[in-house]
């Protein structure tokens, strides 16, 4: 069954073309990759998909409903997690408090119930904070639970962030360059975590990568894009060697611009 | 066992404040005076957390604060003098507060709005607007005295409601801060973006934040005007409210115990400079910006007192979880 | 009723151009650093101010100097004076924070402008002081409508200013240096552009403006107070921001539609005392449909 469905999506800026004719059908449990050079507009599609931009043109569909018009916070408590490109975490926040805002829309009490701290609160507040800690254990970030945030190291900054999507128990969850700024060994950790994950929470997962071993290692399928369109679709092992692709990454004729 | 041995002790602290509220002035111990500046330094503190909820937590930019509390002190006073049976007067007080503080938040409202859609310099020029509206609007309804003011109201505010009030706003600010939604107000403050895209639904959120935030403001007002027992437009003006800035940032963003430190030091410097004359109101400006120069956080930037946050907020982990490493 | 509105029309130029010389300032200031100068009102009055002394004093000397003469040394006395006011606070109290939050130099913004304010309180006191005439007193009237000379004065001299200004920041090195550091301070400094240097003189220009509007509007309404500069200050705020806060053109204009805005709102509304409410509703409803003002250029956040 599909779980993310995008029909021919198209997205201008100011009349520029950014996204044309984007469809892409991600079903449960995939793990499909996003890749093509800088600015083919990688994360603008991610944008759509959450609803930061609306589109111009196209329709989505997630978990069964059509999103194409809804406000952000309202895709993703239906069960989107996400993260960012440039990391962007709540920096003076405690990590546990990271963690504890991605489970904003799970909570059900009232504001009535807030002001007066009756029991029903303190329940849900009891059950939402062990769960944050559990989080935190399974991403060994428990002993940063009470460190805000902007003093974590970068990797650590990473899985907070990851944490932070995963504790709504979302059904997609879409990475915006996970590995970048990190060296070879911090990306062999993340492709083992990222396997764990998909199996622990039952993910169906979108990438964007520039990094082709993790693509290679992770993706089951993969969409190219350049300027904007879609020039293949297929394999990981099969785009490598598409001449679409090595024209979109490396210029004309396979071979690098001249300097 | 422990859990509900500090609950009694809190609640049994929050009375014994108030009978210590009721019984001082009445044995004649505190003079006059002091009882007034008593009274001052409890609405301010009322204003600082209402002010702060907005500019510290949530971290937009109001300007415009004294516009709630203004409408607050209208309303109440109107309720009181013109609706009110005068000998029931002091049994309603409390009401004809929350009349106010209500009339204050559903113009916090009109503050909210237009928050969805802008943010920072714009909002503030929004709110500063509102402010000014909400003057002018005042000094041209004759019914209500128009430029002069309105009077007539009995003086039914006194140390102990003042100290009611500031524990009630005390106790519903902390309810609030530290919970789902004051977290996600705190998210919109670090970043607003992030976190509609991680699901907070952050245009509900800055209701709720203006609502609670005008609705003490409102409630401060009303403790105003039976205080005075006279209000007029122009103190309400935008001087009002960049007091309330200077105790905001005096005593700390972010902070509940901050804004206890920062109206009470104004509030009683105001009062030790009374002296100087007009002088007095160079000081106020002059601090402020060596302020933001040299401790542009406040007294405790981002702190909390120990005291005031929930024992369970952290699950067991118990280190204060201060920003400052 | 042509002649009057006609009248009305002249009045609201001449308020419009002493708006619109003040809200440059506003308008420069957050072009370049971002920041709400909320001081600019009240250097402003501190240039009215300055301007009578200027002019007292040059009255006052032995030697019986021409009408004209006092007017030129008045306008030079307070251009001068209030851009170093302007370039000193900036250095004292804005410099020490352009790595702070935003929030903070608002606030300290605020701040001086209080400090102004209530420092000429306490020196000079509350008592409105009185401006002498510094024109012959002419007016010319025609059709039944009638200019003075100071209105012709007003009018001419503010536009004189301001397209010597908007030259200078669309057709000059200088211009373009300032442009440059509004749209990116981070890289232009690399490129050997002097920043403090531009946003010292970006203050010393918007004041010397201010200082000039200062004297222009202390001959057209000559009594001058402490206080003078929160109202007239705020008003030429909203010209800024109504014209789209950052754009040089965008502040003229708002400055004139400001001015109309204060003389017509009684033609139409029972009393003056409306003024303000029309002002700030206007501002209000403006910010809401177009946050970025009349000339402004909309921003979008980068994800």
């Amino acid at each position: 069954m599909a779980l993310l469905e995008i029909q021919e999506l198209c997205h201008n800026f100011g009349g520029l073309k950014a996204i044309s004719d984007f469809s892409l059908t991600v079903t449960a449990g995939e793990l499909v990759g996003l890749i093509g050079p800088n600015g083919a507009g990688k994360t603008t599609v991610f944008n759509l998909i959450t609803g930061v931009y609306h589109p111009d043109g196209g329709h989505l569909y997630f978990a069964g409903q059509d999103i194409t018009t809804w406000p952000s916070y309202r895709i993703m408590a239906r069960g989107m997690g996400r993260t960012f490109q440039n990391i962007r975490l709540f920096k003076d926040l405690s990590a546990l408090d990271n963690v504890r805002v991605g489970a904003f829309a799970q909570c059900s009490y009232s504001l009535r119930q807030t002001l007066f701290r009756t029991p029903g609160f303190k329940r849900q507040e009891a059950q939402m904070t062990d769960r944050a800690h559990q989080l935190l254990a399974r991403f060994k970030l428990s002993r940063y639970a009470l460190t805000p945030a902007r003093h974590l190291p970068y990797g650590e900054q990473r899985r907070l962030e990851i944490a932070r999507a995963l504790i709504s128990n979302p059904k997609l969850l879409l990475l915006d360059e996970p590995a970048a700024g990190m060296n070879q060994a911090e990306i062999g950790v993340l492709i083992t975590l990222l396997r764990e994950l998909r199996q622990e929470f039952d993910l169906t997962i979108l990438l964007i990568e520039h990094h082709m071993g993790v693509v290679m290692d992770l993706c089951q399928r993969v969409q190219v894009l350049d300027f904007g369109e879609t020039i293949f679709t297929g394999s990981p092992l099969e785009a490598q060697h598409h001449p679409a692709v090595l024209e979109a990454y490396l210029g004309k004729d396979g071979e690098p611009d001249e300097i | 066992m422990l859990r509900r041995r500090s609950q009694l002790l809190a609640w049994g602290g929050c009375l014994g404040l108030l009978v210590l509220a009721w019984i001082l002035p009445a044995s004649g111990l505190l003079n006059p005076y002091v009882q007034q500046v008593l009274m001052y330094v409890g609405i301010n503190i009322i204003l600082t957390l209402s002010l702060n909820l907005v500019n510290g937590y949530m971290g937009e930019f109001s300007v415009g604060h004294a516009g709630f509390m203004a409408i607050g002190a209208y309303i109440a006073s109107i309720l009181t003098v013109a609706v009110c049976p005068r000998f029931w007067g002091p049994w309603l007080f409390p009401f004809v507060l929350i009349g106010g503080g209500l009339g204050a938040a559903l113009a916090g409202l009109v503050v909210a709005f237009p928050s969805f859609r802008t943010r920072g310099d714009y909002l503030a020029i929004v709110t500063l607007a509102f402010n000014m509206i909400v003057k002018s609007l005042l000094e041209n309804i004759e019914l209500i005295g128009g430029p002069r003011g309105y009077l007539g109201m009995a003086r039914l505010t006194n140390v102990p409601w003042v100290v009611f009030w500031v524990l009630i706003t005390l106790i519903a600010l902390r309810n609030f801060v530290y919970s789902n939604a004051g977290r996600g107000v705190l998210a919109i403050r670090e970043d607003e973006l992030a976190a509609n895209l991680i699901g907070v639904n952050t245009r509900r959120l800055k209701i709720y934040a203006f609502l609670i935030s005008a609705f003490f403001a409102g409630i401060a007002g009303g403790l105003y005007a039976h205080l005075l027992q006279f209000i007029n437009p122009r103190s309400f003006s935008i001087l009002k409210s960049t007091d309330m800035l200077v105790m905001v940032y005096l005593g700390g963003i972010g902070s509940l115990a901050g804004s206890i430190l920062g109206a009470t030091i104004f509030t009683v410097l105001l009062e030790l400079l009374r002296p100087l004359g007009v002088w007095r109101w160079v000081v106020g400006p002059l601090m402020l910006v060596l302020l933001m120069i040299f401790q542009p956080t406040g007294i405790m930037g981002l702190r909390e007192a120990k005291i005031l946050q929930p024992r369970e907020e952290f699950g067991g982990v118990t280190r204060n979880p201060g920003t400052m490493p | 009723m042509l002649a009057l509105s006609i009248q009305y029309l002249l009045n609201a130029l001449q308020l419009g151009s002493v708006y619109a010389l003040i809200a440059l300032g506003y308008t420069m200031v957050y072009g370049i650093l971002t920041l709400i100068n909320f001081a600019h009102g009240d250097i402003f009055m501190v240039g009215s101010y300055l301007a009578l002394w200027g002019a007292l004093f040059l009255l006052g000397s032995q030697v019986k100097l021409p009408l004209a003469l006092v007017f030129i040394g008045a306008l030079l006395f307070s251009m001068t004076l209030t851009a170093l006011l302007g370039v000193l606070i900036e250095r004292l109290a804005y410099r020490p924070l352009r790595q702070a939050p935003r929030v903070s130099a608002v606030i300290t913004a605020l701040g001086v402008g209080l400090f102004l304010e209530n420092f000429t309180l306490a020196t000079i006191g509350p008592q409105p002081q009185h401006v002498p005439p510094l024109t012959p007193g002419y007016s010319f009237t025609f059709l039944g409508v009638t200019c003075s000379d100071v209105q012709l004065l007003i009018i001419v001299l503010s536009l004189m200013l301001m397209v010597l200004l908007d030259w200078l920041v669309g057709y000059t090195m200088t211009g373009m240096a300032l442009r440059a550091i509004s749209y990116n301070r981070t890289i232009v400094p690399l490129m050997g552009v002097p920043v403090n240097r531009m946003i010292s003189l970006t203050f010393a220009i918007g004041s010397a403006i201010a200082g000039a509007g200062g004297l222009l509007y202390g001959l057209a309404y000559p009594v001058l107070d402490p206080y003078m500069g929160v109202r007239i200050g705020w008003w030429a705020f909203i010209a800024a921001v109504v014209g789209g806060i950052g754009n040089i053109r965008g502040a003229m204009l708002g400055g004139y539609i400001l001015g109309a805005v204060e003389i017509f709102t009684p033609v139409f509304l029972p009393a003056s005392t409306y003024r303000d409410f029309v002002a700030f509703s206007l501002l209000l409803i403006l910010l809401i449909f177009r946050p970025t003002g009349l000339l402004g250029r909309p921003t979008f956040e980068r994800v």
